[in-house]
């Protein structure tokens, strides 16, 4: 079995596993409560946060808010932003976001929110003037991705952020930071952004929890109410191990960042190498652009990519296309139709990507049994 | 590679596809499930009402899980569109009356299950119609299922000997109960699964909503007359009246009448006394012969819808290789857009799509 999926998930860490365990246990208690039990896991909860906001470099822990995950951290960060927003309601995003931004924001044009949707280069880049230049008087929040999770692009935030604040600084920016946050240093100062969402399970922690970093002063309106946890800012019962368990992961993917730079990038690069040199006619995407470590997406001119998955799989080879719906077919792209792809060519492309596991040797191993499948298809 | 021989299972959700699947692994194969996402609605998601609805996926791949077969949704939406939605649509108002399902099996469902059982290396296309094939005198025969009630011969008609050479149809050996009581022996969830009758684009099992809906010159309000022309009422869209249709005519006369034709175009319902909605023949295009030895003109007995029972007709070859088929008694309910299917006895002879009414 050779799992070449890690973008759309990546297996827990040890760290992780560890942390977790004594709140699935003894310390099962619910931090809301007056008792030693709950005072256990209310303390583990905010010293989590702590960390988590010192990983991110915020100024104070409670601009860390943990959620279910990190659709819902995006969902938080634009439609919460949208409606908390005095006269304002727009939402400022690019074409290649994650559906859990571009689908919130059409939820916020069902609002009578005001959604500029700005496209993209031929690698899925984002032009920083051009962002800014589609925020208006009535524009709340603007949304950039800090990477792909389909090709990789990394965005570049930092101008984004600035652009957009140097036009207008009562308009929030969020960023997307779920499939970066393992490979590319995420922090607030760098970023420039007031809003940044993360998953869990992206970099070794479980999945549906996930957090939403909200700069100090910075109002939201709560999408999801109730006991009012987390300042009111979302209310339910703290999913306790998990969010201990998301940031002890945190810790070790922050620890083990350069680490996973260096034979992550090894492992792709070999194994791009490899297969281009022995598949004449296969492209990586967004090659030349800034580009996440652990993302090859390639197109296989000739080849239906959802053959070549079914394939793969037989061989015991797991990677992706495009996002699966509900049913696990393949849908097309919006990603690859921004970007300019034909819908017949984003149906020939699939997405490799590597994770903590793997080392730099692995990189040869997966090109050469892509291109035993590959091969026979031919 | 697996030495076994391998068989591409088209698993729609139910009971039928889902014993052909455990049959199939039964008899030595490499099974791979799969079911071909056809229609959605505006975001994306596949419908959840009629077949091929979501929970019927769902059903599917859960009883993929129970066999521990591997298990694919394929995205055909944009084919389907094409080549059945926008045809059922412009057929209609054509004034004929399509069967969308008939469509999808000649235009969309076998072209891309046999194109995916070579690509994914599978020897065998394996379904769980209700119907046999059977090779004699050196050509695969279609033979109606041995329940004669769940018979589905009907909507394979257009398969040729390319196709049948690698088909299977295991349950079409079997009655229904008996397949039931296989998928309860197995502990399939499918096992008491009711048929469906839905057309799977139309949800909620009312085509006319999906025509008002998606093509609005449907239900277009226009006239009543009678077959000389003589203006009787008043309707509120063709959408409203189907062939043979008896009640709710809106006129009201001596005797019985029926709808005879239907011209969405001029919104015109034309009705007439029993007599005249009865036709003497078709014109049938689109045809295509089963077995190559098979040939016209033969006496034949021709079945013009899914649940009418086969009459007694001779079929000749007409005009530009369409078929006229006339009948040895003269039978009502001859809908343009239907299918009209040829056998003799059990075997299907073949088939092709109503033109017109030959009165």
């Amino acid at each position: 079995m050779l799992y070449l999926d890690h973008a759309a998930t990546t297996p827990l860490r040890p760290e992780a596993r560890a942390a977790a365990e004594p709140f699935l246990d003894a310390d099962f208690g619910n931090p809301s409560g007056v008792h030693g039990i709950s005072r256990r896991a209310k303390n583990a909860v905010e010293a989590a946060r702590e960390q988590a906001a010192a990983l991110l470099g915020a100024s104070h822990p409670l601009e860390i808010v943990f959620t279910g995950g990190g659709t819902e951290a995006d969902n938080l960060a634009v439609a919460g932003a949208a409606l908390a927003a005095a006269g304002r309601r727009g939402v400022v995003t690019s074409a290649v976001e994650h559906k859990a931004v571009l689908d919130t924001a059409d939820f916020v044009s069902r609002l009578e929110g005001r959604i500029e949707i700005v496209g993209v280069d031929e690698a899925g880049l984002v032009d920083p003037e051009r962002l800014a230049g589609a925020v208006s008087d009535d524009t709340a929040v603007a949304s950039v991705m800090l990477a792909n999770n389909e090709v990789g692009t990394i965005q570049p935030v930092p101008e984004i952020a600035a652009a957009v604040h140097g036009r207008d600084r009562r308009v929030l920016v969020h960023t997307d930071a779920v499939q970066a946050f393992i490979s590319e240093p995420v922090a607030v100062s760098t970023t420039g952004a007031d809003l940044i969402a993360l998953a869990a399970h992206k970099f070794g922690g479980p999945k549906g929890v996930g957090l939403l970093y909200v700069r100090n002063g910075v109002e939201l309106e709560p999408l999801i109410h109730g006991g009012g946890q987390e300042l009111g800012r979302r209310s339910g019962t703290h999913n306790v191990a998990g969010i201990i368990a998301m940031v002890a992961a945190m810790q070790a993917a922050a620890e083990d960042r350069e680490g996973f730079r260096g034979r992550v990038a090894a492992a792709r690069d070999r194994f791009e190498e490899v297969l281009l040199d022995k598949l004449p006619g296969v492209t990586a995407t967004a090659a030349g652009a800034p580009r996440l470590v652990q993302h090859s997406h390639l197109r296989f001119p000739g080849m239906r990519s959802e053959t070549m998955l079914i394939r793969l799989d037989a061989a015991g080879i797991a990677a992706a296309a495009g996002s699966a719906c509900q049913s696990g077919a393949i849908e097309p792209s919006h990603v690859l139709a921004a970007m300019g792809f034909s819908p017949e060519e984003a149906a020939e492309c699939v997405r490799f990507t590597f994770g903590w596991p793997n080392v730099a040797a692995d990189g040869e191993r997966a090109a050469l049994a892509v291109i035993d499948v590959a091969g026979a298809m031919r | 590679m697996s030495p076994k021989p391998r068989a591409l299972v088209a698993m729609s959700g139910g009971v039928d596809s889902s014993v052909a699947a455990a049959l199939m692994l039964e008899s030595g194969y490499d099974v791979v499930g799969v079911t071909l996402k056809q229609w959605e609605g505006p975001k994306g998601e596949m419908p959840t009402a009629g077949c091929c609805t979501v929970a019927d996926a769902e059903d599917a791949r859960r009883a993929a899980a129970q066999l521990d077969i591997p298990y694919y949704v394929l995205d055909y939406v944009d084919e389907f569109r094409t080549a059945v939605v926008d045809r059922f649509g412009e057929a209609y108002l054509e004034g004929r009356t399509p069967n969308p399902c008939i469509e999808c099996n000649r235009r969309v469902r076998f072209h891309a299950l046999f194109d995916r059982t070579q690509e994914l290396g599978c020897d065998v296309l394996v379904t769980g119609h209700h119907a046999r094939v059977k090779r004699r005198n050196g050509e695969f025969r279609l033979l109606k299922a041995v329940d004669a009630g769940k018979d589905q011969s009907y909507v394979l008609h257009m398969l040729g000997q390319t196709e049948l050479a690698r088909i299977r149809l295991p349950v079409g050996e079997m009655t229904k109960a008996a397949v039931r009581e296989r998928a309860a022996e197995l502990g399939l969830r499918t096992a008491d699964k009711p048929d469906s009758q839905d057309i799977c684009f139309v949800g909620n099992g009312d085509y006319r909503d999906f025509l008002r809906e998606y093509f609005p010159e449907a239900a277009q309000p226009g006239m009543v007359v009678d077959t000389q022309g003589e203006i009787l009422g008043s309707h509120a869209g063709t959408v409203d009246f189907t062939i043979g249709q008896r009640k709710g005519l809106g006129v009201a006369l001596g005797e019985p009448r029926y709808v005879v034709d239907i011209n969405p175009k001029s919104a015109t319902v034309v009705i007439g006394r029993k007599a005249e909605l009865l036709v003497a023949g078709c014109v049938v295009t689109d045809g295509s012969l089963v077995a190559d030895d098979a040939v016209l003109p033969a006496a034949v007995e021709v079945k013009v819808r899914y649940r009418a029972e086969p009459v007694p007709a001779q079929a000749t070859v007409g005009e530009e290789g369409s078929w006229q088929v006339m009948f040895d008694q003269p039978q009502d309910g001859i809908a343009p857009g239907q299918a009209a299917v040829l056998y003799a006895g059990d075997e299907v002879l073949g088939g092709g799509t109503i033109a017109e009414a030959i009165r």
